[in-house]
């Protein structure tokens, strides 16, 4: 039996993708095997909630092609084919852009003579740990400065294991390829959005994505009480529903400061956490039986 | 010698780009006879790479020195490596013109 894979994405940043993604885990921890992966690997912060004892930490790398000048007969291939424009030539010189490569080997591919072999470059790091009520943690971190989080990504989810029933995977904000490549391949995406212009902007953007992956979605409308019905509005003309809403609350900012879960010192979570399960089940099923 | 400018239209008479890898056109002047014409800058469409792609086609052009307002890391590694001269002009300068007179003059700056 596969894993069952559900993403927390947003769009805007800061709406609470991490507060319903450390919740949710530790709620269903209680009733089956969870792995949790943090996959905003250019500011990590589940390891704040969650605090998993860290015991594993590898290198994040690509492979970056390195050029054998003596053999290199100065042909320009290369340079023609990376679509990233991470090879430049000087005469007969081929000049590396390490930091444009997104180590897709292409160059190595075309070159006639051979000359061009691929080396590792280091750029993050991937950590695993477990969290003491059970929970198996994954998380990634890219090194300041490096622009390329998707390969730390890719790596990180290769360490999903289907022996656990579920996985949560917290995504980055935006809509980007890092997004992308987070929730592509998700049974279930939650969108965390708040009830702002800017909240409703970009889980538009994010709607948009989801249209393009085929996963089914559903919004959790997080600070609810501040802003307008506009993001209400909006669903009500789509197939997303609303699934839960969070209130804005200073009991709520307080614990979260402190580092805490939020089901944990709300109890009141743990039902609506475990129902919010039930529902995205359904939802999950609903959509085998369209597509079957 | 040829020397590249980073422009924001086709004549001399254009405002000059104050970016490098974005710059929608070059205008390309031969110093010897004052010959110039003016061409589209294809990497401006580039999702990413913009500035080494710039660079590529002006060490292609065969330039001597390159002038715009700034030029990124990698631009400025891959047109030193080639040994192309970068020199820069500010917001003071309105037309490609007058940076080609600054130019001559020596009144612009080396990156």
């Amino acid at each position: 039996m596969n894993t069952i894979k559900i993403a927390v994405a947003s769009g805007k940043g800061g709406t609470g993708k991490t507060m319903v993604a450390t919740s949710l885990a530790a709620c269903l921890d209680k009733y089956y095997s969870v792995q949790f992966l943090d996959c905003d690997v250019e500011a990590p912060n589940a390891h704040l909630f969650l605090k998993p004892e860290i015991d594993s930490i590898q290198s994040a790398e690509i492979l970056v092609p390195e050029v054998d000048q003596v053999a290199c007969t100065g042909c320009g291939k290369c340079v023609e084919v990376c679509e990233f424009h991470a090879l430049a030539q000087m005469g007969d010189q081929i000049l590396l852009f390490p930091q444009l490569c997104h180590g897709c080997g292409s160059c190595q591919r075309v070159c006639p003579v051979n000359a061009i072999h691929e080396i590792p470059r280091k750029i993050g790091n991937l950590r695993s740990g477990k969290v003491r009520s059970g929970i198996r943690f994954h998380t990634g971190d890219l090194t300041i400065s490096e622009p390329m989080p998707t390969p730390i990504i890719r790596q990180l989810k290769s360490r999903i294991t289907n022996e656990t029933r579920i996985t949560i995977l917290d995504s980055p904000p935006g809509a980007s390829c890092a997004v992308v490549a987070t929730i592509h391949d998700a049974d279930f995406v939650i969108l965390v959005t708040e009830p702002t212009p800017f909240g409703l902007h970009d889980l538009k953007q994010m709607l948009g994505v989801l249209d393009q992956t085929g996963s089914p979605g559903g919004v959790i409308i997080n600070r609810d009480g501040i802003g307008d019905v506009r993001v209400e509005d909006y669903l009500d003309q789509t197939s997303c529903p609303v699934m839960m809403k969070i209130p804005y609350q200073a009991e709520i900012a307080v614990g979260l400061a402190k580092g805490k879960i939020l089901s944990d010192f709300i109890p009141q979570y743990q039902s609506e956490f475990l129902n919010l399960y039930k529902k995205i089940l359904e939802m999950i099923e609903d959509k085998e039986q369209v597509g079957a | 010698m040829i020397i590249m400018i980073s422009s924001k239209g086709e004549t001399l008479q254009s405002q000059p780009n104050l970016r490098f890898g974005r710059a929608p056109f070059f205008i390309e002047y031969n110093l010897s006879d004052d010959a110039w014409t003016a061409q589209r800058n294809e990497a401006v469409k580039e999702s990413s790479g913009a500035g080494v792609s710039t660079s590529q086609y002006i060490i292609n052009q065969q330039a001597s020195a390159v002038i715009s307002g700034n030029f990124g890391p990698n631009a400025q590694r891959a047109l030193s490596y080639a040994g192309i001269k970068m020199l820069t002009f500010d917001d003071t300068y309105k037309t490609i013109q007058s940076v080609i007179e600054g130019f001559k003059s020596n009144r612009l700056e080396e990156f």
